[in-house]
């Protein structure tokens, strides 16, 4: 079974993540990582190559500096890598995104598309189902559990109310959340042979991708103004002298909570 | 005045807050029309008419036997014939992934997890962990907009609710992914979380799984438990209720953090939150720079006194 996982890369949420003037990400500002849900989409997938053999192909999207995040994704383990990189793609929003993406698996031969739920940056949540929508393939999104039987998948697709049961035929798009599983980290050996894997270079033109529907000028989303966030009221804080409870119920009632 | 489309969240006929307050933001925009997937249309549509909805479109419940794609054809095929000035959805995991399937058969644009929204339809956002407001709109097309729950204050407005129902033909490519079965885990009489107007959250403060001291102070509130990820991570709180940058985003009108640091990942789920009152053991905890009301110490005997006094006030 051959399973292409996407493949984000990330301002670090522990750095001081910007803007730049045009109000698309400042990729200089931060040090940029690999998408954290990301690795529990490779994990997955590893553990499904291992149970069903096959190989797993890395593809992302992102300027040169997301080489950093290809290389780690192809250390825990993943086969080659896919890059998709033109100054064309620059500021294209999550439905771009997904669409440029279909395009580019256009390009590879896969039985099973993996992702995480959600990029720590943006965190639209909407870049596995437009991409299911784009490809016309089953939507297993969310997944909590992921089984392959032949041809056949099944997942858990975590619901405000527990989870859903769903099935469909591969080929699919599945997304997957936190805490599926373990993402095991990468051994120095892998890390060495991580630098030997190939990682093909594809433009946008190479992936299939019509350049007037991709980057900021084209973009479905036109983000107006961006400001920093007013800061918050200081507030009352008090140090507990047995009274700590009751304070706060004070408070709690001042604000007619109780 | 163009209609704008409102997808009710409900169960089993019960219209859930967040619909409400999408039905107040839609007024900005034009005129509300419910859409109503399933049954119990019947009895939700007073509280439809009673928040200004003057259409409720009725789909079969068949929609729900597929994982999103059938409700995403249904929006687009209402919004086009309609000719929908927008189309609002509450910013839950799935309906964000009906809100962008549904603005690409559109050809249109998607704004998720959006705070506020005007009558021009620009959208507010907290964006990075809450240390920016930034203001967006859609390019063309009808936009899909998903607004956070607790977002945008419900105010009453009488509409007709006329209902018309709605025939849908289920695409095959929409068939795709079936869903066999529906799992319901327990979580007793609580609110659900990202819809509660107060939250409770336990972090590593708590100090082991029994999380009967958050569980308590949020039961005397009626109040949703959320959990820090450390609290998560060390296996004492089910992974679903972990509010922050991996788990689930809050707003609610009130959010208490017991033991918890304020780690920018945390604060990503839960920044907006109208009021928030902190207990640390740690002064320096970050979390005291967010709370409008804060009190150095320990958690264990600060949240039963709390508690108590709540129960003593009923």
């Amino acid at each position: 079974m051959n399973i292409v996982v996407l493949v984000k890369q990330v301002p670090d949420t522990a750095t001081e993540r910007k803007l730049a003037d045009d109000h698309t990400l400042d990729r200089a500002a931060s040090d940029g990582v690999i998408n954290e849900l990301d690795e529990y989409a490779i994990e997955e997938a590893l553990l499904l190559k291992e149970k069903h053999g096959g190989e797993v192909t890395i593809l992302s999207m992102g300027p040169d500096q997301a080489t950093d995040s290809i290389r780690k994704a192809l250390s825990m383990g993943a086969d080659k890598a896919v890059h998709v990189n033109d100054e064309a793609l620059k500021g294209s929003d999550a439905l771009q995104t997904a669409y440029a993406l279909s395009k580019a698996l256009g390009t590879i031969e896969f039985d099973l598309v993996v992702l995480g739920s959600e990029s720590t940056d943006a965190r639209t949540g909407v870049v596995g189902a437009a991409l299911a929508e784009y490809l016309g393939l089953p939507q297993l999104t969310l997944a909590g559990k992921v089984d392959v039987d032949g041809s056949a998948i099944k997942v858990q697709r975590q619901t405000d109310y527990g989870y859903d049961v769903v099935e469909a035929q591969l080929p699919a798009v599945v997304s997957v959340v936190e805490k599926i599983n373990e993402p095991r980290y990468p051994s120095f050996k892998l890390i060495m042979q991580a630098k030997k894997k190939p990682v093909q270079k594809l433009g946008a033109a190479d992936a299939g991708i019509d350049t007037a529907k991709v980057g900021l000028a084209a973009a479905t989303t036109q983000t107006v103004d961006a400001a920093p966030a007013p800061p918050r009221a200081a507030g009352t804080i008090v140090k507990d002298e047995g009274d700590g409870g009751a304070k706060i119920a004070a408070f709690l009632a001042d604000k007619k909570f109780v | 005045m163009a209609e704008v489309l409102v997808l009710v969240d409900h169960v089993d006929g019960e219209v859930k807050k967040v619909t409400t307050e999408l039905l107040t933001a839609a007024r900005r925009i034009g005129e509300p029309a419910a859409v109503w997937v399933g049954a119990g249309a019947d009895s939700g549509k007073a509280k439809l008419a009673e928040f200004g909805a003057e259409k409720v479109y009725v789909a079969p419940a068949e929609l729900n036997d597929y994982v999103v794609a059938p409700k995403a054809e249904l929006l687009a095929k209402l919004a086009g014939e309609k000719s929908a000035a927008a189309i609002l959805v509450s910013a839950t995991a799935e309906n964000k992934e009906i809100a962008g399937r549904t603005a690409v058969k559109l050809g249109s644009g998607v704004l998720t997890d959006v705070v506020d929204v005007t009558a021009e339809l620009v959208a507010e956002h907290s964006v990075f962990g809450g240390a920016l407001v930034t203001h967006a709109k859609v390019a063309s097309g009808t936009p899909v907009v998903a607004i956070r729950p607790n977002s945008v204050p419900a105010e009453p407005a009488s509409g007709a609710a006329a209902v018309e129902e709605v025939s849908v033909e289920v695409s095959e490519a929409a068939k795709g992914a079936k869903v066999v079965e529906r799992v319901v885990q327990e979580q007793g009489a609580r609110p659900e979380l990202t819809e509660a107007a107060i939250v409770v959250s336990g972090g590593r403060g708590v100090g082991s799984d029994d999380f009967s001291v958050v569980e308590k102070l949020a039961d005397s509130l009626g109040a949703a438990v959320g959990a820090s990820r450390a609290a998560v991570d060390s296996g004492w709180y089910p992974n679903q209720f972990q509010v922050g940058q991996t788990g689930k985003t809050v707003s609610p009108n009130l959010y208490i953090a017991l033991g918890i640091s304020g780690a920018i990942q945390h604060r990503a789920g839960m920044q907006t939150s109208k009021n928030i009152v902190a207990v640390n053991k740690d002064p320096e905890a970050p979390i005291f720079e967010l709370a409008d009301f804060g009190v150095v110490g320990d958690l264990h005997t600060v949240a039963p006194q709390l508690t108590e006094e709540i129960e003593k006030r009923k």
